[in-house]
C-alpha cells in the first residue's frame, strides 16, 4: 500500500481514490481525475445496480414512451480503469482510519474520498399508505420504469402530490398522453418555492390550459387502498375524496447522508457542508483535506450570494462541482480552484422551456424585462438589495447568458436600459411572492460541550425524520 | 496603422484568401471604433456576450444611417425584412412558425430523415466525376448539392435553378459592405430588386402549394398549423426568400472550405477516410477554423454598452467578427491549428443567441456526408491552385472555384 503522505503528487501517481455515488457527479469526477493524470487505483461505489445514467429524461421522454428507462446511460468522456462496486451501498465512514464500510461488511481504504451520494425521492409520510400498489415516487431509473408502465396501462386518473418541477413534468407527460391528472399542491401555485408566486401563477395557467385538474392550497391527508392493497382514492384537506389509480409522490428529495451519521463529518438532512474547494467540513466546522463532496448532496458557500451555503439539485452544478472537486483532489494547494458556478437549471413542461440562473428565492422583487407574462413567453429578473440576483425565462432561454452576467457583475435592479422586446415604459418591479421561509425544516442541531478550550467540541445531532 | 484602415483592409479583396493575420491584428483592440463610427468586436468572449445581449438590435430600422446610406434606407420599399433582420417579438413569432415544419418539437426528425436522400445526391454527383482527372469542387459538387437539398426541402423545382441563381447572387452581393470608392448603394438597390423578383417567383410557388400541397416546407408553411398563429402571405414570401438564399449560399462555402482545408491537411484527410465518425468533430472544427459566415455586420446598439473596456454608444453600428473570435487564443488553445479532433469546441461559426443559424442541423449533416464521401471516393486528390480564386464577398467568404486533380474515383 503506497504511503499517503498528503502530497498531491504522490497521490496522483499511486494513491487510492474512492468515489461513493455512481451517478452524474461521481462519473464526471472520476473522469476528471483520470483526465488530470491520476494514475492510482480508482473505486466507484454505487447503491444502484446500473451504470451511471442521466436523470432529466426520466420525467420527460421516458414517461412519454419515447425512450426506455434503461436507455439513458450517460455518455462516457473517456475510459476509467476503475473497480466498479455497483448495487453496493456504502454504510459507514471511518474518517480516522480512512475507510468506507460497505453493506456486505467489506471495507474499502482510501487516500482521498469523494462523496457524491446525491438524493432520493422523499417518500410518502405514512409508511403503510406508501406501500399501496399504485403509490410511486420518481427519482431512479427503476422508479421511472414503474411509473411508465403504469401510464402505459391507461390509468383512469393520476394524482400528483406536489407541483414542483418533477411533479409538474409528470403532470405534463400525463396530459400529453391524454391521461387525466390531478395535481395537489400545498402552496398557492406550482413552482412557487423555486420561482415565486408571480411566475407560479403563470405555471398554474399552463397546467390548466393543458387540462390539468390543479388544486392549490390543498394537501393530501390520506391515501386509501382497497382490500387487495391497491390504491383506490385520496382524501384531500378540503374534505374531497378523489378516485385515482396512481399517485405519484413528488415532494422533493431527501439527501443521502444517513450512512455518514456518527462519522464526524458535517453531514445531515441538508447535505454535507464543504468549502468552495469542495472539501468536506467535519462537525467542528474544520475543513478536511482528504474528503471531498460534489453534486446534490453538497452544500457549499457561494461568494456571489453572501457566502451562503447553497444546496443545488441542478444537473449543471453536479458536473461543474465534480470537475472542481476532482481537480482539487489531485492538485497541491496553490493550484486548487473554487467552485464558483452560477446556479442554473431548466425544465420542459407543457411545451414550454423554463430556464433559470442565479438564486430566485433570494429575490424579494421581480421585473419582467422581455416578453410578457400573459403570453407565457418572457424573461424576468429577481432583485435583492438593489441588485440582480436571478433570472427566469419561459421560452426565452437564449437570452439567459446575458442575465447571468448581470448577476455576476452585481448589476442594479431593476435594469434600466433600452433593449429589444422591452415592455412599454420599461420593467416595473413587483413583489416576487415567495412563500414565508419559516416553513417546516429538516435542519440538524449542533450542540457545544466541554469547558476548557481543549475540550470544547461541537456535537452533531441528526434531525429526527 | 490605424484601426480604421484595418477593417477596410479586411474587407478589401486582397485579404480574401487569408484574412486571419488581419484578424489577429484586430484582436489587439477587442472592441475597436472605426473612423466611420462602426465598432468592430473581434474577441471570443466579447462577441459571445453581445450575441446574447438584448441591447443589441438586428433590425436595420434602428440604425442611424452613416453618410451616403440615408437615401438607400429611405428608398427601401421592397419586401419587409425577414426574421434574420428583426428583433423580438416579431422575430420570435416568425422563427417559431418557420421551425414548425423543420425542427423540434413539431418536426423532430425532419433533418435526420434526410440523411438517405443526402447520401444519394452526394453519390450521384461524385459518380459524375468518375471519368475525369480534374474537377471544380464548387461547380461540380459544393454548389449543386446544397441547391438540390434546399429545393427538395422547400419544394422549389430544381429546373428553376438558373432563374433563382441570378437573384441569389445579387442578394448576397448586397451583404457585401464594399470597398472604398465603390458603389455599395448600387449593389444594395440591385439586391432589393432581386429580392422582389425572387419573392414574386416564390409567391407563385406558394400559391401552387396552397392548392396542391406536397410534403415540402412551403406546403406546410402555406397550410399553417391548425388554427394556431400563422404567417401572413407576405411574411411567408419573405421567409421563403430567406430560407432559399441562406439554405444554399452558406453551405456551398462550408463544403468548399472543408475540402480546401482537408487538402491542405493530408493527415486529417487520411484520418477522415479511415474513421468516418471523425466527420462530426471535423465539421465543428471547420466551422471554427474557416467559417462560411465571417462576420455579422448588421447589429445596432440600442443603449450604451460597456464591453471590453469600451463604451459602444447608443445607435452605433456593431460588427461581430465571428471568424476572428474563432481564432482567439484566450478561448481556443493553439487557435491557428486545424485540429479535427478538437474538444470543447463551442465555436461561433453558426453565430449565437436568438439568431443562431436556423439551418445549422441541416448544414452540419450536409457537410458531414459530403466531406466523408469526397474523402473516401476521390483517389489522391490534390489542389491545382493554392490559394484558389475567391469570391468577392468578405461576409459570406469562400472560393469561387476549387480546381482539384485526382486519379479517379472508387465506387
Amino acid at each position: 500500500m503506497p504511503a499517503a503522505d498528503g502530497s498531491a503528487e504522490e497521490f496522483r501517481r499511486r494513491g487510492h481514490a474512492v468515489v461513493v455515488g455512481a451517478s452524474l457527479a461521481g462519473l464526471r469526477a472520476a473522469e476528471t481525475l483520470r483526465e488530470e493524470g491520476f494514475a492510482g487505483t480508482l473505486t466507484m461505489i454505487g447503491d444502484e445496480p446500473h451504470e451511471p445514467y442521466d436523470r432529466p429524461p426520466l420525467s420527460k421522454q421516458v414517461l412519454l414512451g419515447r425512450t426506455g428507462a434503461g436507455d439513458t446511460l450517460l455518455p462516457r468522456r473517456r475510459a476509467l480503469e476503475a473497480r466498479w462496486l455497483l448495487g453496493t451501498a456504502a454504510t459507514g465512514l471511518d474518517l480516522a482510519g480512512r475507510r468506507v464500510r460497505l453493506a456486505g461488511g467489506e471495507e474499502v481504504r482510501y487516500d482521498r474520498l469523494l462523496i457524491a451520494t446525491g438524493t432520493r425521492a422523499r417518500p410518502w409520510i405514512k409508511e403503510t399508505e406508501a406501500t399501496l400498489d399504485g403509490v410511486l415516487t420518481l427519482r431512479t431509473a427503476g422508479e421511472a420504469a414503474r411509473l411508465a408502465r403504469r401510464l402505459d396501462a391507461r390509468p383512469r386518473r393520476v394524482l400528483v402530490i406536489g407541483a414542483g418541477f418533477t411533479g409538474s413534468e409528470i403532470a405534463s407527460a400525463c396530459r400529453e398522453r391524454g391521461i387525466d391528472v390531478t395535481v395537489a399542491e400545498r402552496g398557492p401555485a406550482p413552482l412557487v418555492g423555486a420561482l415565486g408566486g408571480v411566475v407560479g401563477a403563470v405555471a398554474a395557467e399552463l397546467h390548466r390550459a393543458h387540462g390539468v385538474d390543479l388544486r392549490c392550497g390543498i394537501t393530501v391527508t390520506a391515501l386509501e387502498g382497497d382490500q387487495a392493497g391497491r390504491l383506490r382514492c385520496a382524501h384531500l384537506s378540503d374534505g374531497t375524496v378523489l378516485e385515482a389509480d396512481v399517485a405519484v409522490v413528488a415532494l422533493g428529495a431527501v439527501r443521502n447522508t444517513e450512512w455518514l451519521a456518527g462519522s464526524g463529518l458535517a453531514a445531515g438532512p441538508r447535505g454535507i457542508a464543504c468549502d468552495a474547494g469542495c472539501r468536506a467540513f467535519d462537525v467542528h466546522g474544520i475543513v478536511t483535506d482528504d474528503v471531498f463532496v460534489a453534486g446534490d448532496v453538497a452544500r457549499s458557500p457561494h461568494p456571489l450570494f453572501g457566502y451562503q451555503f447553497l444546496s443545488l439539485e441542478h444537473w449543471g452544478n453536479a458536473v461543474a462541482q465534480a470537475e472542481v472537486a476532482a481537480h482539487n483532489m489531485v492538485s497541491p494547494g496553490p493550484e486548487r480552484r473554487p467552485h464558483l458556478w452560477l446556479p442554473a437549471f431548466w425544465s420542459a413542461q407543457f411545451g414550454v422551456n423554463i430556464k433559470s440562473v442565479g438564486v430566485p428565492p433570494m429575490g424579494r422583487e421581480l421585473a419582467v424585462v422581455q416578453g410578457s407574462l400573459t403570453e407565457r413567453r418572457f424573461a424576468a429578473v429577481y432583485g435583492h438589495q438593489g441588485r440582480v440576483i436571478a433570472a427566469v425565462t419561459f421560452d426565452h432561454g437564449r437570452w439567459l447568458p446575458f442575465y447571468g452576467r448581470l448577476i455576476e457583475s452585481a448589476a442594479p435592479f431593476p435594469p434600466d436600459f433600452a433593449q429589444v422586446d422591452r415592455a412599454p415604459g420599461g420593467p416595473r418591479p413587483i413583489p416576487a411572492e415567495f412563500p414565508d421561509p419559516a416553513l417546516p425544516t429538516h435542519g440538524p442541531t449542533v450542540t457545544l460541550s466541554g469547558y476548557a478550550p481543549s475540550e470544547r467540541r461541537v456535537t452533531f445531532v441528526p434531525a429526527r425524520v | 496603422m490605424t484601426s480604421a484602415t484595418l477593417l477596410r483592409r479586411i474587407t478589401d479583396y486582397a485579404a480574401r484568401a487569408d484574412p486571419y493575420p488581419l484578424y489577429a491584428e484586430l484582436r489587439r483592440t477587442p472592441v475597436a471604433r472605426q473612423e466611420d463610427g462602426v465598432y468592430a468586436v473581434s474577441t471570443y468572449w466579447e462577441i459571445a456576450g453581445l450575441l446574447h445581449d438584448p441591447r443589441l438590435s438586428s433590425d436595420p430600422r434602428n440604425r442611424v444611417p452613416t453618410a451616403g446610406e440615408e437615401d438607400i434606407l429611405e428608398e427601401e420599399q421592397g419586401l419587409p425584412p425577414s426574421f434574420l433582420r428583426l428583433d423580438p417579438p416579431e422575430h420570435d413569432r416568425l422563427r417559431r412558425l418557420a421551425t414548425r415544419p423543420f425542427g423540434p418539437p413539431d418536426s423532430l426528425r425532419r433533418v435526420s430523415d434526410m440523411r438517405g436522400d443526402l447520401a444519394r445526391m452526394v453519390s450521384g454527383l461524385i459518380d459524375g466525376l468518375r471519368d475525369r482527372e480534374q474537377a471544380d469542387i464548387v461547380e461540380d459538387f459544393a454548389y449543386p448539392f446544397p441547391v438540390m437539398v434546399i429545393c427538395n426541402l422547400l419544394g422549389v423545382p430544381h429546373e428553376d435553378e438558373g432563374r433563382f441563381h441570378v437573384w441569389a447572387e445579387a442578394i448576397v452581393a448586397g451583404l457585401d459592405p464594399g470597398e472604398e470608392g465603390e458603389g455599395p448603394a448600387e449593389r444594395l438597390r440591385a439586391a432589393q430588386r432581386a429580392r422582389m423578383e425572387l419573392g414574386r417567383y416564390l409567391a407563385g410557388l406558394i400559391e401552387d402549394r396552397r392548392r396542391a400541397p406536397g410534403g415540402d416546407m412551403l406546403s406546410a408553411l402555406a397550410a399553417g398549423h391548425g388554427d394556431r398563429e400563422r404567417m401572413s402571405p407576405l411574411e411567408l414570401v419573405v421567409t421563403a426568400v430567406l430560407l432559399l438564399i441562406a439554405g444554399h449560399e452558406t453551405t456551398v462555402n462550408l463544403i468548399t472550405n472543408g475540402m480546401l482545408t482537408l487538402l491542405r491537411h493530408p493527415d486529417a484527410l487520411r484520418r477522415l477516410r479511415e474513421e468516418p465518425g471523425l466527420a462530426v468533430p471535423l465539421v465543428e472544427e471547420l466551422l471554427r477554423y474557416e467559417p462560411p459566415v465571417q462576420l455579422l455586420p448588421q447589429r445596432t446598439a440600442l443603449a450604451d454598452i460597456d464591453v471590453g473596456g469600451v463604451t459602444i454608444p447608443r445607435g452605433a453600428p456593431v460588427w461581430l467578427v465571428l471568424a476572428s473570435g474563432n481564432r482567439d487564443p484566450r478561448r481556443f488553445p493553439d487557435p491557428d491549428r486545424f485540429d479535427p479532433g478538437r474538444t470543447g469546441n463551442e465555436h461561433l461559426g453558426f453565430g449565437g443567441g436568438i439568431h443562431y443559424c436556423f439551418g445549422a442541423p441541416l448544414a452540419r449533416l450536409e457537410a458531414q456526408v459530403a466531406l466523408t464521401e469526397l474523402a473516401r471516393r476521390l483517389v489522391e486528390p490534390r489542389l491545382v491552385e493554392d490559394p484558389p480564386p475567391y469570391r468577392r464577398n468578405p461576409v459570406l467568404r469562400g472560393p469561387r472555384h476549387l480546381p482539384v486533380a485526382f486519379d479517379g474515383c472508387v465506387p
